[in-house]
């Protein structure tokens, strides 16, 4: 039962056609790396090659219907850096005309972005490195997260393990970095919810399961202890898919496979999740992916910051974001906002199968003093970054 | 308790002699039907099949035909309500949510949740008279009670859009809190409600020069403030109560609008989302999403009396008087 009224002379956010507001022209830069993908057995589903840049221009087209009301314009300045580029130089040609940059790039290119000098200042997002370090030991006061870490997307499964009584899982983890990541990080909210990790195998079998699924997948998954859930760490999209309805005994996939805790999917469909999902689809004519959904969130946070402080410089955007006041309006049914610990953009966790939301972390019954969304990932008590904290 | 009796034994009593008791009629969003309640017996008597994804619902200001907006068949339907037939459709602009009727009987103001756009129908003609760029979702649809102003809120911009119907053009645009969602003139005209979903506040506006008055902010034990989500409200003609559908919180806030101040929190179904007054606002019927229900609230003692099971996913609610 808390009223607030403001008296008229508070007033600030009142605006009219052709009043006070002063013409600001905001430029946000998009900077990307093309990573090498390593040869999957599928040729299903490839990754879009627009994927980020398309939710970013989403974002720009609602950032730029609501600034027209405001005399606010955006402009959106790209630089996709080819395999092995430069991006370092890529970053200082963006970091000259503006110093909000959404950014597409693996751990350590972006980091040595954000150690630029030419960053010290800017406000850098992270739309694609899942990687929990980069909001942990090696975090960087300019870099902010929309994309959920790792740690956040494994949780949400521990959560849904724990509600289902679930909570003897055995693990299969490709051989790539990111499956090995995805895999550690599956151990690790293993143990933060009580789950029983039973056994973990390194998936090297080298047939072809475009053919051989049937034979392989029963074998390879024989002898493994009892489980209620097979994990699946496949973040190279390899051999996951050919994982369910293969395995020697009966059990329900999950991980990167099966059931998915993902940032974004297009089974997203309630809490209006639907309109975006359509604008993103008639701009990109495909469905919005995480990384896109994490570049669209960036441009967004930056909208929001810039429409409601009417500033457009770094500081005055990067101490409204991490204020109490941001909150972000992100379709899943919550206001989105950042820990002021580490950057990282709180948000729930849909879990989804190929077709149709399951749940959505945190799951009811796991409680945060804080927020229940302090559940998924790195809470402050064990936060190992110290940047933020200067 | 009582109460329930005696609305049963008032329905009996009156039983066969009317044949005809005044209805809420219901917008099933997942079913494509709309369900008739009747307000006597407090009983869904009708089912009528509908347009694709029924959302806004409103009658004529004569009760003559009923409006709905049918969003994913792109079109407002008019239904005869006696019948219950689709006697013709208006063009709406793509994917219509909500709209408000002017005083004047004549212009329907709809929101084209899809295309950031305000269409102004005329309903004689059946024709689009005008189109207004708004931002992002427009959602919330609202009209003064003179008639000067029409009010379109957008649910990505975060602004309430305010027309003048005379030009049909806009002369202001006020933002608000994120995701607003449902706007409303007091009854004398002289404020702006607009609900804020995510922001979880309605912002009150003076009429007089577009300026914030008041930000209400609801708190419910045991919820947390994330959850509280207002979205659909309706003001009490005497001026004591506005009633606040609180959406995943499953209450209604009771607001009073003198002091701004919330007196009151209902308990009803999940996910609740708009609601009617019956004709004298004894009682207050609200659309409850999740559960598939309306809850029936007894508007003098502020309690919850039923629950009507209706379609799937029910929307919005308008009020028929039959006599």
């Amino acid at each position: 039962m808390f009223v607030r009224v403001i008296a008229n002379y508070l007033v600030i956010l009142w605006i009219c056609c052709g009043a006070a507001y002063a013409d600001m022209a905001v430029t946000i830069g998009y900077l990307e790396q093309v990573e090498p993908q390593p040869p999957v057995l599928s040729n299903l589903d490839p990754v879009p090659e627009n994927e980020g840049l398309a939710g970013a221009e989403v974002g720009l087209k609602d950032n730029a219907t609501t600034g027209r009301f405001l005399k606010q314009t955006y402009a959106l300045e790209t630089r996709i850096v080819a395999e092995g580029g430069d991006i370092e130089s890529a970053a200082r040609e963006l970091l000259a005309v503006t110093p909000f940059l959404i950014v597409k790039a693996p751990k350590n290119q972006l980091l040595r972005v954000a150690d630029l000098p030419e960053a010290a200042g800017a406000i850098l997002f992270n739309t694609s490195a899942g990687d929990t370090d980069l909001r942990d030991a090696s975090c960087r006061v300019n870099v902010l997260h929309t994309l959920p870490s790792r740690a956040m997307l494994t949780d949400a499964l521990a959560q849904f393990g724990v509600r289902k009584k679930w909570t003897d899982w055995v693990v299969v983890a490709g051989p790539y970095t990111a499956d090995l990541a995805f895999a550690d990080a599956i151990e690790n909210s293993a143990r933060k919810f009580g789950i029983r990790i039973r056994e973990r195998r390194v998936w090297d079998v080298s047939a072809d399961l475009r053919r051989s699924a049937f034979q392989e997948l029963p074998l390879f998954t024989q002898n493994f202890p009892e489980h209620d859930l097979l994990v699946v760490a496949d973040e190279t999209d390899d051999f996951g898919r050919y994982v369910p309805y293969n395995s020697w005994v009966p059990r329900p996939v999950g991980g990167t496979e099966g059931i998915v805790p993902v940032a974004w999917d297009r089974t997203v469909e309630q809490w209006g999740a639907a309109q975006l999902q359509s604008r993103f689809e008639k701009t990109a004519g495909r469905s919005m992916r995480p990384v896109d959904y994490a570049a669209w969130a960036a441009m967004r946070a930056i909208g929001e910051a810039v429409t409601r402080t009417s500033q457009a410089d770094a500081g005055a955007v990067r101490d409204y974001l991490l204020s109490g006041k941001f909150e972000l309006a992100g379709f899943k049914g919550r206001p989105l906002t950042f820990r002021t610990w580490n950057g990282q953009l709180r948000q729930p966790i849909p879990l989804v199968n190929p077709r149709a939301l399951v749940a959505q972390a945190p799951l009811e019954g796991f409680l945060h003093q804080r927020t229940e969304l302090d559940t998924l990932g790195i809470d402050e008590a064990e936060s190992a970054c110290t940047a933020f904290r200067e | 308790m009582r109460i329930l009796w005696q609305i049963t034994g008032l329905a009996i009593g009156m039983g066969l002699s009317i044949a005809t008791a005044d209805e809420i009629w219901v917008s099933n969003e997942k079913d494509d039907t709309i369900s008739v309640i009747d307000i006597d017996t407090l009983e869904v008597t009708r089912t009528i099949d509908v347009g694709e994804r029924p959302r806004g619902i409103a009658f004529a200001i004569d009760h003559s035909v009923l409006y709905l907006c049918a969003s994913d068949s792109d079109t407002v339907q008019v239904i005869d309500p006696k019948t219950g037939k689709i006697l013709h459709e208006l063009p709406s602009g793509e994917d219509p949510e909500q709209f408000v009727l002017h005083p004047d009987g004549k212009h329907l103001y709809i929101a084209n949740e899809d295309d950031a756009i305000t269409t102004v129908v005329d309903t004689d003609t059946r024709k689009v008279i005008a189109q207004i760029d708004v931002g992002i979702e427009p959602e919330g649809m609202a009209v003064s009670p003179d008639g000067d102003i029409a009010i379109t809120t957008s649910e990505t911009t975060n602004m309430a859009h305010w027309i003048d119907t005379g030009t049909q053009e806009l002369f202001a645009n006020t933002i608000v809190d994120q995701r607003p969602r449902h706007a409303e003139f007091t009854h004398d005209g002289s404020e702006l409600w607009v609900s804020s979903e995510i922001g979880g506040t309605i912002t009150v506006f003076n009429r007089e020069n577009q300026q914030e008055k008041a930000k209400i902010e609801f708190e419910i034990q045991g919820i947390h403030p994330d959850r509280v989500q207002p979205v659909g409200f309706e003001m009490t003609r005497d001026g004591q109560h506005v009633f606040v559908a609180l959406g995943p919180a499953n209450h209604i806030a009771v607001v009073d609008p003198e002091t701004y101040e919330v007196t009151d929190y209902i308990l009803v179904g999940r996910r609740v989302w708009h609601m009617a007054f019956n004709g004298d606002e004894s009682l207050l019927f609200t659309t409850n999403g999740v559960s598939g229900d309306v809850t029936v609230i007894d508007v003098k003692n502020l309690e919850p009396i039923k629950s009507i099971k209706v379609g799937r996913f029910p929307w919005g609610a308008a009020y028929r008087p039959t006599n």
